[in-house]
């Protein structure tokens, strides 16, 4: 499944609604690591089909970001039921982020 | 059967992106590990880079790295996204693990890991990392905006980090453990100029304070031990690096901080067949440009290496 971007305006209906577990990748342009972490999301949200992959633009959504607490790219959120149950931040390999998901999945 | 390579190299950065091109360019087919997530070295963290050869206008570190890898690439260098696990480098054919258990042989290994960010070893440093403690101004720093920030140490890093992040911060203090820095001039010349930036002198960081997010240190005068409180909201630490030696101890003979050791002006180690470039290996110049230099170096040696091992058989 695709990596879709959410905004703050759907990020309630995106990420807080959602009836199943959600990976939020917060990046920016001017992050490289985010850059190399994107590509393994994609892979990633191919290989989970009941889990959710959304990314947001920090530099586009700097309120959401914020209200996030989020101070560091790249940060990844796994929310469950609306609220946060795991939250990663700096470079992570693709096993590091499968065995977070698998905990919680 | 397993094929066995000519040579594997570990490492993308300046010094085993270059590797790479000249044991392509020798037809030995290299491949190289970049990594799982951070390809690309300690450049990628970087603005931009106004010293490497051949930019008179600079050039970002990202693109730099990128302009590498796309040489090694159409040289036909084998570039594989994924970290080397384990590694078994005595004997003529070397056995390199990658992080899924896939085992990969190889004539010659090229060490080039380089090194990573040093900590400063507080209680409290991983708890708020990634809430405003940080090693990476071009990604945090926006973060940090009209907020006061810390850069500590006194090297060049820290003063090109300050002068970066100063765009962002109501201030950025500069903390130093001695009374003058050991960056060059002309960045030191930058950030003194910079009317956002000011400097703590002989200061150390005695711990980072904060429930949730970074609100403050407590700095130490290390002459008169006197303690005060710096209210900040990020703390960026460029303090220097350490070899990325861990894959290799016990087995490539290091130095007691841990950079590998190489015969003279060779990159040649205690093993046959396998040769280290790069950061891993110099503490004294640790410069794109040498790093570079020597990823050369070690492909030129590897491939003489080979040469005589084929005679031989």
């Amino acid at each position: 499944m695709a990596v879709t971007d959410v905004t703050e305006k759907t990020f309630a209906d995106e990420v807080l609604m959602a009836d199943r577990l959600v990976v939020v990748d917060y990046w920016a342009d001017w992050c490289s690591p985010c850059k190399q972490l994107s590509p393994v999301i994609d892979e990633l949200s191919r290989e989970y089909g009941d889990v959710k992959f959304v990314k947001v633009d920090t530099n586009a959504n700097p309120g959401l970001a914020a209200e996030q607490g989020i101070l560091s790219l790249p940060t990844l959120q796994f929310f469950q039921g609306g609220r946060v149950a795991k939250s990663l931040s700096g470079g992570k390999t693709k096993n590091a982020l499968k065995k977070a998901i698998d905990e919680l999945r | 059967m397993t094929t066995i390579h000519e040579v594997i190299i570990i490492g993308s950065g300046p010094a085993g992106y270059t590797a790479a091109i000249y044991a392509a360019r020798a037809n030995l087919k290299p491949v190289i590990f970049e990594g799982a997530l951070e390809s690309g070295g300690a450049l990628m963290n970087t603005t931009e880079v106004e010293n490497y050869p051949g930019f008179p206008q600079g050039i970002d570190g990202p693109d730099l790295m990128a302009n590498m890898r796309a040489q090694a690439e159409r040289f036909g260098a084998q570039l594989i996204t994924d970290d080397v696990a384990s590694a078994r480098l005595e004997g003529p054919v070397k056995s390199v693990t990658d992080s899924e258990g896939v085992e990969y042989l190889a004539k010659t290994v090229i060490l080039a890991m380089g090194s990573g960010y040093r900590k400063l070893g507080l209680p409290d440093e991983d708890r708020l990392s990634g809430r405003g403690v940080s090693w990476c101004a071009t990604c945090d720093g926006a973060f940090f905006r009209d907020k006061p920030i810390a850069v500590v140490g006194g090297g060049d890093s820290a003063m090109e980090e300050a002068t970066f992040l100063s765009r962002f911060g109501s201030k950025v203090v500069i903390v130093h453990r001695r009374d003058e820095l050991r960056a060059s001039k002309i960045m030191i010349d930058r950030a003194t100029r910079d009317p956002k930036i000011e400097f703590a002198w002989n200061s150390a960081i005695d711990s980072i304070n904060g429930e949730s997010a970074v609100e403050s240190i407590t700095l130490r005068d290390v002459n008169t031990g006197e303690q005060r409180d710096l209210e900040i909201n990020g703390l960026f630490i460029a303090i220097g690096h350490d070899p990325r030696s861990e894959l290799i101890l016990g087995q490539v003979d290091t130095d007691e901080e841990g950079y590998v050791l190489v015969q003279g002006r060779t990159t040649a180690t205690n093993i046959a067949g396998v040769f280290a470039c790069g950061d891993l290996v110099d503490h004294s110049y640790r410069q794109a440009v040498t790093a570079a230099g020597s990823g050369c170096s070690a492909a030129l040696d590897a491939e003489r290496y080979l040469q005589a091992v084929d005679q031989v058989a």
